[in-house]
């Protein structure tokens, strides 16, 4: 029988990213299950009635929100009371969970000289708050 | 329990997941993929979340992201418009990565040195992609999505997969950035070292894959595993494992801009992120039992059939 290899250490910070990825994605499924069930159930009243919605999903974007009055950027935040917005901060959730995880390995890399590294997880990161500022969307 | 028991067990799985599949889009068949109006609005999520159950159990076996199934085969039998199917394809590609990441990190089987380099720039081409697929006409997406998908149809079918890494010489932004590793293979018990070349090529090409992510709404591992593997020369199982890692960031990314367009709408993303999630749970498991093949020539055809379908609704002949 052949001998087996001893399973090699990750390195530190991988490991840290993966633990913190764990929690939020975690954070993120939780709220958005919560939120959603809320929303079917009429636990949290809708913003677009249930009955309607067959007539308004197979609209083009433009004609969806002309119609609806749906928000864009960041204007949701002012709707999180209502159902289907509720379940999209459990949407924003996951989608932001990246964030805290390549913020927390800068030092990480940092610390061990690793600048360029660093520097690519910091660029990252930027990419991610621009996306996530809604700049891009500014004047729909 | 027994090697012919299980197999029997998968395949029946996997039959009912065909069947799931069929009963969910048949509402959709049955009233024309533009009507559907006359339906309980809750026919809709529901059959979205059994289409996506099964997806998610032939996607893992067969080495897919669920992104990539579920734009062509919903955009195609759904009554949805294609901004929404989009924006819903990149959400569910995104909670595949998200959850599988952490697992895939600690095993070291998606290492971070190789990814980051990477996502940056298919992260950052892939908020480009997402406002050109949404400032385009759906015929326009439809044509360019049928295109792509009976590409990747042709590249799944024709691409030879390396399990080289070892014997690579690592180029200057390789070595540089200190990418290799060693990964421990749990079947053979053994470890093997692996590095990395042609890094600046891979860079350009990842930029390309990000624009294409963004505007389809779609996963790309099909397109990363390729170029991880076949171009750097990582092993088939660390490609697999950082492609995957890579899909968390530059999804996120597209993602919030669909979100911040108003183009996520919760009725369709979270029964499709729940079912391909618990699909996939169940592929995972067929994974050891079934035969890569046999699921690799369904998905194959699926895609082909989807493609097709994306190429006669964006052309005007579909009814």
């Amino acid at each position: 029988m052949s001998a087996r290899d001893e399973k090699p250490a990750q390195p530190p910070e991988q490991l840290h990213y993966a633990t913190l990825l764990g929690w939020g994605t975690r954070t993120g499924f939780v709220v958005l299950v919560l939120a959603f069930a809320a929303y079917v159930t009429g636990l949290l009243s809708a913003h677009i009635p249930h009955d309607q919605l067959p007539r308004l999903w197979v609209l083009p974007l433009d004609a969806y929100l002309s119609k609806t009055g749906a928000p864009t950027g960041w204007d949701w935040i002012g709707l999180l009371a209502k159902g289907e917005y509720a379940s999209i901060a459990g949407i924003a959730l996951l989608s932001a969970c990246s964030l805290p995880c390549l913020l927390a390995i800068i030092p990480d890399y940092w610390r061990r000289g690793e600048r360029m590294l660093a520097t690519i997880a910091g660029l990252i990161a930027l990419v991610l708050l621009f996306a996530a500022s809604g700049f891009l969307v500014a004047g729909h | 329990m027994r090697p012919i028991v299980r197999r029997a067990v998968a395949l029946s799985m996997l039959a009912a997941a065909g069947l799931a599949l069929a009963l969910a889009a048949e509402p959709a068949l049955a009233a024309g993929a533009d009507a559907g109006a006359d339906l309980p609005w809750w026919v809709w999520p529901l059959s979205l979340f059994f289409v996506c159950f099964a997806l998610g159990i032939v996607a893992v076996p067969a080495g897919v992201g669920g992104g990539v199934l579920f734009v062509p085969i919903v955009s195609g039998f759904f009554p949805f418009h294609l901004d929404f199917v989009r924006g819903t394809g990149l959400l569910v590609a995104l909670a595949s990565a998200l959850s599988a990441g952490p697992s895939l990190l600690r095993a070291g089987l998606a290492d971070l040195r190789l990814a980051l380099p990477l996502a940056l720039l298919a992260s950052a081409s892939s908020i480009a992609g997402a406002l050109i697929g949404l400032a385009m006409s759906a015929q326009v997406v439809q044509v360019a999505l049928g295109v792509t998908i009976l590409g990747i149809v042709a590249l799944m079918a024709s691409a030879p997969k390396s399990e080289s890494g070892a014997s690579v010489t690592p180029d200057r932004l390789a070595a540089a950035l200190a990418i290799h590793g060693v990964y421990h293979d749990r079947a053979t018990g053994r470890n093997h070292p692996w590095n990395v070349h042609r890094t600046p090529l891979a860079l350009v090409l990842f930029t390309g894959i990000g624009v294409l992510a963004g505007m389809f709404g779609m996963g790309a591992g099909w397109a990363n595993v390729p170029v991880l593997n076949l171009v750097m020369g990582a092993p088939l199982k660390v490609s697999a494992g950082t492609s995957g890692f890579i899909l968390s960031l530059v999804d996120s990314s597209a993602a919030w801009v669909y979100l911040h367009k108003g183009a996520t709408l919760a009725v369709l993303t979270v029964p499709s992120v729940i079912g391909m999630m618990l699909g996939a749970q169940i592929g995972a498991r067929l994974l050891s039992v079934l035969k890569a093949s046999v699921v690799r020539k369904l998905v194959l055809g699926l895609l082909l059939f989807a493609g097709a379908r994306a190429l006669q609704k964006g052309l005007g002949f579909a009814g």
